[in-house]
């Protein structure tokens, strides 16, 4: 099949961005998206010009290295599903398909289609955690855990990470993400002891390093790579608020 | 006397790790600030190790090449971790879990280490459960177990299928907590380039920063290599693309020896390859083989719709080769057995190379629901790539690169034959002889990870708190800086025809054929020229487009390949070197008359250690004796 492609190029994080045309007449609907940008590459290198740069390492919807907003959509066409897992399939021949990288204040563009996800990690940094040394562990079966806690901690700790939530919505909230790491925590005894002082860090964290606010569009779920809904936003405004109201710790 | 020394403690074995934590060296908390730390890689193994010592206060500097710790390799990891807790009551025991690696690894790796990996694998879910890591739990709250291949016993603790990204994000909220307290300090987006050694000892790295394109010196007291496994030097893998054995090749430069290098685990379950453009092979878990049947027909080129074959035309072929493990034995042996039919005309599908994985009676049996709740995440991903439901109709798989058992020589402090340089995880050699059971690469590489190098470490760096961190302005520093970027400049110098995606996809073939699943004389030797011939192309051929001073991830890449290169003359050489069959290594000069492995255990019950000579000489090999005082070494027999 033929395709049209219009990708953002942008050298370098203060450079000033801009669309680029493209077209590919050699794309067999049998290749994964990742492998339909391979071969674009490899025909611009050989054509003495720019490959354009994206991120995609695991190739199995698990690693969240994947950053692209394809027509519109974080991770492109299909529900719960990450970019490495679209193939072209899914495209008509003679589409055109507009690529860009994520667009958030907080996700600053490094080049093309990379952004700097760092943010991530500093929120995870400000609590994403339960505070045990190695070596301090008690017995892992002396907690028991329902087996209905334990899928949904479960389900919420499923987030890759990829940033597809924030991506998706108006404010670039990170709300999803963190809703679903305090939910995870706070559903499981082990991280129970921890509980507000992680809400109100996390959510503290992510005021400062410039995510918006939540104004449960819920957006974030409906392109959440993982499925991960927004009740665990509600789990984590319960959170918030029920560690307002009590004592500062 | 062989420049090897394994550094077994003496004494029983079950008492071999208990006397060396109470007679180890150790340094007090108030010198352990005094001390710096490098780890390379944040996978399963690094993540903890950079965690657990910046905990005992060392200070420790973390790096990987991704853009966050969280997305390194281990995070695809499916099925599970194995522990010995004998959750379900059915035999198991420490003893059997290390018997069972012994065995399953063809009695090529190491008793004391292999004992110590299973000693640990209980506390290692006890930290990892206290982390919050869901593991999978029966309604009365208790652990939930599966059985994986290889063994008689449920010892493999699992969530869902993504227990690998579980576990790895208990390592890496553990890391970033120590990141907060200012204990560690994160490297992303760096590529390692080289280990700098000053005075016989390893006293940092030389980075590249890949954003800025920056040559970057970091020094420390000693070095942590949890760099992963090379699987993807056949193009086609399991791993993640980036997956790369750079690390370990620029140790083996400075003197590390390499253990094995030809141990590489092909996994049986993987989706076969769709087309010509294809980058990636999928891995569908082993624990899929709990209550899949692999079966191919019975008639030569059958071409019927899998649901129309009735059951007495199919061959479950691993139930009638291995009646007492059936679809649960090990990897390599199942592996072999899918490519013994389809190299016989019953492969099924477009190319023949491809065997049936079916779920109709597990479904049949236990219902749609739970085999949903089983394999629900890995069925969806089979769909999303192939667009077939295996529900309904069966699963198509066949065998792929995927792990490492080879990898840097280590001694029982997990430290390479560099003096203070360390290599954990699947980055060594040490635990999974010449195949590597499922699940126990997560056991393996958390136990190095929490439970030894902190210890092993420690005994290293007590001899140390007097010695002060190296200048980075120190002449080795300047001079591995100088070479590393004389061979970024090189890459860039060539201006050739051909990418680096393309040399990295002849040598996968290359590999694949003659270095894959099944070895012989005549074939590596061809290999050996072939690589040969392969890399005197690429540096006279290949194409980088853009500088060195900027994101480039060409550059990136031509590195990779440039080091799979040599990397690959290397496994073929160890390959050509034992003229035995040995789990994973499969010689077909030695096999008995029924197709399966054939040790020589007179001639080869050694781990193969070797010393780099330099640039295209052949490189020495070092013998380790293996000794077998607690197993009795026998015909590995799945029947």
């Amino acid at each position: 099949m033929k395709l049209k492609l219009n990708i953002w190029k942008q050298e370098n994080a203060k450079a000033k961005g801009r669309f680029e045309k493209y077209e590919l007449d050699t794309v067999d609907a049998e290749m994964s998206f990742l492998e339909m940008l391979d071969s674009l590459n490899e025909k611009l290198i050989k054509e003495g010009k720019e490959p354009v740069a994206f991120e995609h390492d695991c190739h199995e919807a698990i690693c969240g290295c994947c950053s692209l907003y394809i027509n519109g959509h974080p991770h492109g066409p299909g529900s719960e599903t990450a970019t490495c897992q679209v193939h072209m399939r899914a495209f008509k021949d003679g589409e055109t398909i507009t690529i860009e990288p994520w667009r958030a204040k907080s996700f600053p563009v490094l080049k093309d289609l990379m952004v700097d996800r760092n943010a991530f990690d500093k929120l995870m940094a400000a609590g994403g955690f339960v505070s045990i040394d190695a070596g301090q562990a008690p017995d892992a079966n002396a907690n028991l855990i329902g087996k209905i806690d334990a899928d949904k901690a479960f389900d919420a700790a499923a987030c890759i990470g990829c940033g597809a939530c924030v991506a998706a919505c108006k404010n670039s909230s990170a709300t999803l993400f963190v809703a679903a790491k305090v939910s995870q925590l706070a559903l499981l005894p082990q991280g129970k002891v921890e509980a507000k002082r992680r809400a109100l860090n996390m959510i503290a964290k992510m005021d400062e390093l410039g995510f918006g606010s939540c104004t449960n569009t819920g957006a974030c779920e409906a392109e959440c790579p993982k499925g991960i809904g927004i009740d665990f936003i509600a789990k984590l405004n319960r959170e918030y608020l029920c560690a307002s109201f009590s004592e500062a710790e | 006397m062989s420049k090897i020394d394994a550094k077994i403690p003496e004494g029983p074995l079950a008492e071999k790790w208990t006397k060396y934590k109470a007679t180890q060296k150790l340094v007090s908390p108030n010198n352990r600030k005094k001390l710096d730390v490098i780890v390379v890689g944040t996978g399963i193994a690094g993540a903890p190790a950079a965690a657990s010592l910046a905990e005992m206060g060392y200070n420790v500097k973390v790096f990987c090449f991704q853009d966050s710790a969280r997305r390194a390799h281990s995070v695809a990891a499916q099925g599970g971790i194995n522990a010995a807790r004998n959750n379900k009551n059915d035999g198991d025991s420490v003893y059997r879990l290390f018997y069972d690696m012994i065995k399953g690894g063809d009695f090529r790796a190491r008793e004391a280490n292999v004992y110590r990996a299973a000693e640990v694998s209980s506390e290692i879910i006890d930290q990892l459960t206290a982390q919050g890591v869901p593991f999978a739990r029966e309604y009365g709250g208790t652990l939930a177990n599966r059985t994986f291949g290889g063994v008689q016993v449920s010892r493999t603790n699992y969530a869902q299928g993504q227990t690998g990204q579980q576990v790895l994000l208990g390592g890496y909220s553990a890391l970033k907590r120590q990141v907060a307290l200012g204990k560690a300090t994160m490297y992303s987006r760096q590529q390692m380039l080289d280990v700098v050694v000053i005075d016989g000892k390893a006293r940092g790295i030389i980075t590249r920063n890949l954003v800025t394109g920056e040559i970057e010196r970091h020094a420390a007291h000693t070095v942590v290599l949890a760099t992963g496994g090379y699987g993807t030097i056949y193009y086609l893998s399991t791993l993640a693309v980036q997956s790369n054995g750079s690390a370990a090749m620029q140790a083996y430069r400075k003197g590390a020896m390499f253990g094995n290098p030809s141990f590489i685990q092909i996994h049986p379950t993987c989706i076969p390859v769709l087309n010509e453009y294809q980058s990636k092979l999928t891995l569908m878990s082993e624990s899929l083989r709990n209550d899949g049947r692999i079966w191919v027909p019975k008639a030569e080129g059958d071409k019927r719709r899998p649901n129309e074959i009735p059951d007495e035309e199919r061959d479950y072929f691993l139930e009638r080769r291995y009646p007492a493990f059936g679809n649960l034995v090990p990897r390599d042996v199942a592996s072999r057995a899918a490519k013994e039919r389809c190299d016989n005309g019953f492969g099924i599908g477009k190319t023949g190379l491809a065997v049936y994985l079916d779920f109709r009676d597990a479904v049949a049996k236990q219902g749609k629901k739970v085999i949903k709740g089983k394999y629900g995440n890995l069925f969806d991903m089979y769909e999303k790539i192939t667009g077939e439901v295996p529900y309904e109709t069966p699963m198509m798989i066949y065998p792929a690169g995927h792990y490492t058992m080879g990898g840097l020589w280590v001694d029982y402090n997990l430290m390479t034959t560099i003096p203070g340089l360390f290599a954990i995880g699947e980055a060594n050699f040490s635990d999974h002889g010449a195949n590597r059971l499922g699940a126990s690469s997560l056991m393996q590489g958390a136990a190095d990870g929490y439970f030894i190098a902190p210890y092993t470490v420690s005994n290293y760096l007590a001899d140390e708190i007097t010695t002060k961190v190296p200048s980075t302005d120190s002449p080795e520093f300047v001079e591995a800086e100088n070479e590393a970027k004389a061979i970024l400049d090189k890459f860039l110098s060539i201006k050739g025809t051909q990418t680096a995606t393309s040399f990295h996809k002849r040598l996968g073939h290359i590999m694949w054929e003659y270095a894959g699943m099944k070895r012989n004389e005549e074939g590596l030797k061809k290999a050996q020229g072939l690589i040969t011939d392969l890399k005197k192309e690429f540096w006279s051929d290949l194409i980088i487009p853009g500088t060195t001073a900027e994101i480039n991830q060409e550059l990136e890449k031509a590195s990779r390949v440039a080091d799979f290169i040599d990397l690959a003359l290397l496994i073929v050489n160890d390959a050509l070197n034992r003229k035995e069959s040995c789990g994973a290594h499969f010689r077909e000069e030695s096999m008995t008359e029924g197709g399966e492995a054939m040790r020589i255990d007179d001639k080869y019950s050694f781990v193969a250690a070797w010393e780099y000579q330099g640039e295209d000489k052949e490189p020495k090999l070092h013998k380790e004796d293996l000794k077998f005082e607690n197993v009795e070494v026998k015909v590995r027999s799945y029947k």
